[in-house]
């Protein structure tokens, strides 16, 4: 029911049959324990997954918008916070990929060679979330180096990453015209972890603090110029909204929906399945078809994207629309699916619960589900007069 | 897969001209009159639109379900009723191209040129909508004719159609003895009866159709004797997703262009209302509603138009097509009267009338609740 190419499609297989072999068994115990699953991140390294967008020669397919959805769809629909590895380090190769200069490329892509190097997208500020042009850390330039002084919080794949991409204002109290975007090396001087959160859901991904103080960081790992972060991450950035936080959500959901339609047709109860009540019936219909539309509408944003000649005032609402209907739906579907189990679906000894915890973190991150609203509206609207 | 062809793009701004032009002006005056549009009929047959889904040799441009989908959006974008007898009509004679012989195609398709050019599809009786296989409505086999005789309930384009495609019982039970026979409304026995006074939905000739000992030739049967459900199934339901789907996106989305320039122009509070966010945010749930439901429409239509897909993942697809799109035309036409207030309350303005028509697509053409019914069944197999 797609337009995927046979490599697309090949690629969907191996995943999913990857993760429910690998990841599937251990989605609950990762739940459970809250620890960054070393051994999936190592297995995903082996399969390729964490280079997806780099050229071949470094281990990647050149993986465009569509291929990303499809490979978060497959994942996080056994367990979304195994999906966040690959989606945040895509996050920061997908920018080093369209927006990186002849020398970072030739710099960076060896380090990652390897295929086991993990990433993080670092721009929440305790003080700056939905109004991300509020950030306060610096990264001020003193001879070779940029010298960063901030916090960031709430940073997914923290801690455990090796390359942070970094949003600072290298010129400060300007927001959207002083902001940089940088590849900051785990390791740097002045550069440290500070408290774990314990979340609700998407456990086992370390959701963490960044610390700074007077950390330099090569004044070559700036990416484009001084000043351009906001454009970087409008541009670039925003767009993997639809691979990233839609398309986890669409995993989410539909892996939800295929437990509750296998649970309601094994489920016996008035001495026959619960399935076969209209009740039931129109609660799975309804959880279908809103995954289908956003299913939908996933692919069409993508594909609007992978086209190139879209004009981005035209991508930038149907990428929002993606992530803000698809996390909705998510959130809609798995708080039925917790319903259709009943007092089983509220045990941990179902996953259905720990969808619904999931879910709920996916319409806060990656751009609320208000400030996705924000700029639909404004798009709609235009200028007033 | 959601790219238009230069060909569709053409008829897109063409259809658009038309709506704009022709369509839209007369709306309001037809919601008032309930008349049929027979201006409508002559630009439509001008523009070849009724035989649209014919191949060339009989004259049509062979469109696709995407180039359907694209006819009727526009068109619904300025009047949901408008594109109603280009969706019975096309209906009719997509089921002839597939089920009828060379002779009855040369026949019908003839003797479309006279006339409307405009067809119905016929198959709700008074006591059998969503229980479409209990229909009672009789065809018995006499010499060289079949006699019919029965009621036929919420016709639409019945009114003035030239052919309409009947749904008649030549057999025993249920599903296994349905048949699908053509009648010319000049046939002796035929009349139209009751015109149905609706909500909303005007202008579309919703009718009764009486057939008391109506004479129809045999040769007029369709796809062999008892064969109608499979033509409904495999054909004639798959309309769901470029008829009732595309009235409802194009009627919401016709009502969101619309609200979103009232929104900018009334001022309260010293500003214009679209400057509130509690505005802002309900005009982007109606975007985010609108472009889901046609981003699955359009994929829908993509799947159709290029094979290779299981009947049953088709026959989903178009259901939650027409269910989605037909609760969020609704939803998006709720939230437009309320943007305007009490002008959107009058008829003055246009909105309260498209959510009067958004009403009635999530009733015609398959309820939304057995649109779920078929959906569900497909998950659970």
């Amino acid at each position: 029911m797609n337009h995927f190419t046979d490599e697309q499609k090949m690629m969907q297989e191996m995943v999913r049959k990857l993760v429910k072999d690998k990841v599937a068994p251990r989605a609950a115990e990762i739940d459970e324990t809250d620890e960054f699953p070393w051994d999936i991140a190592k297995i995903f390294g082996e399969n390729g997954l964490l280079n997806l967008v780099l050229p071949e020669e470094y281990g990647g397919v050149n993986a465009n918008n569509t291929t990303l959805c499809i490979v978060i769809e497959e994942i996080a629909k056994v367990s979304p916070a195994c999906g966040l590895t690959v989606f945040t380090t895509q996050a920061l190769l997908n920018v080093l990929v369209r927006g990186g200069n002849e020398e970072q490329k030739k710099r960076f892509y060896p380090k990652f060679a390897s295929g086991d190097k993990i990433c993080a997208f670092v721009l929440t500020e305790p003080n700056a979330g939905s109004d991300a042009a509020s950030i306060q850390t610096k990264a001020i330039l003193k001879d070779d180096h940029y010298i960063f002084n901030g916090n960031k919080i709430f940073i997914s794949t923290g801690e455990v990453s090796d390359f942070y991409l970094v949003f600072a204002m290298t010129r400060p109290g300007e927001r959207a015209k002083g902001m940089s975007a940088f590849i900051v090396e785990k390791g740097t001087n002045g550069f440290s972890f500070g408290k774990k959160e314990n979340k609700m859901g998407l456990r086992g991904n370390p959701t963490v603090e960044l610390i700074f103080e007077d950390a330099p960081v090569p004044k070559e790992n700036l990416l484009g110029e001084e000043g351009q972060g906001w454009k970087i991450l409008i541009e670039y950035g925003n767009l993997m909204r639809t691979w990233g936080a839609a398309s986890t959500s669409l995993g989410i959901a539909q892996g939800a929906l295929e437990y509750a339609t296998e649970y309601a047709k094994e489920r016996a109860q008035f001495g026959r399945p619960i399935a076969s009540f209209q009740a039931i019936q129109f609660m799975l219909a309804d959880m279908a078809i809103l995954t289908e539309a956003a299913r939908s509408l996933i692919y069409r944003a993508s594909w609007m994207i992978d086209q190139e000649t879209e004009p981005f005032s035209r991508i930038e609402p149907m990428v929002s629309m993606a992530k803000c209907f698809t996390t909705d739906t998510a959130m809609k579907v798995t708080t039925d699916a917790v319903q259709i189990l009943g007092g089983y679906g509220y045990t941990k000894e179902y996953p259905v619960e720990r969808m619904m915890r999931d879910a709920k973190g996916v319409q806060i991150f990656d751009g609320t589900n208000q400030i996705q609203r924000v700029i639909i509206s404004r798009n709609l609207i235009g200028k007033l007069k | 897969m959601f790219h238009l062809t230069e060909e569709q793009k053409m008829i897109q701004d063409m259809v658009r001209k038309i709506a704009k032009d022709k369509i839209e002006p007369r709306a309001a005056e037809i919601d008032e009159t309930d008349e049929f549009p027979m201006d409508f009929v002559e630009v439509y047959k001008e523009n070849n639109l009724f035989r649209m889904v014919l191949p060339e040799e009989y004259g049509g441009i062979d469109a696709s379900t995407t180039t359907l989908c694209v006819i009727v959006e526009e068109l619904a974008k300025a009047y949901a009723s408008a594109p109603q007898m280009l969706i019975t009509t096309g209906a009719v004679l997509q089921i002839l191209l597939k089920a009828a012989t060379e002779d009855q195609k040369q026949r019908f398709f003839n003797r479309l040129e006279q006339g409307t050019q405009a067809c119905s599809f016929v198959l709700t009786e008074p006591n059998h909508g969503s229980d479409a296989g209990s229909l009672q409505t009789k065809a018995v086999l006499d010499g060289d004719h079949y006699i019919i005789n029965g009621t036929k309930a919420f016709i639409t384009t019945g009114e003035i159609a030239e052919l309409h495609l009947v749904f008649v019982r030549t057999g025993g039970e249920r599903t296994k003895g349905i048949s699908v026979i053509m009648v010319d409304k000049n046939t002796p026995g035929f009349r139209v009866g009751k015109k149905e006074h609706k909500m909303g939905f005007a202008g579309t000739g919703t009718v009764e159709l009486v057939f008391e000992d109506a004479r129809v030739p045999k040769d007029n049967l369709v796809g062999g004797v008892n064969q109608g459900w499979s033509l409904l199934l495999n054909i004639a339901n798959m309309m769901r997703a470029w008829g009732a789907g595309c009235t409802a996106l194009g009627n919401g989305q016709g009502a969101l262009d619309y609200v979103v320039e009232y929104a900018k122009q009334r001022s309260q509070f010293g500003k214009p209302i679209a400057g509130f966010q509690a505005v802002q945010f309900m005009l982007a749930d109606m975007a985010i509603a609108l472009e889901s439901a046609r981003s699955l429409i359009y994929r829908t239509a993509y799947v159709m138009d290029t094979d290779g897909e299981s009947f049953k993942n088709i026959e989903s697809l178009v259901c939650m097509c027409k269910a989605y799109a037909a609760d969020v035309g609704m939803k998006v036409t709720t939230d437009a009267v309320q943007i305007m207030g009490g002008y959107g309350y009058t008829k003055e303005y246009p909105m309260e009338r498209r959510m009067r028509d958004a009403k009635s697509v999530q009733i015609y053409d398959g309820t939304n609740q057995i649109q779920r019914v078929v959906i569900s069944r497909n998950l659970l197999k």
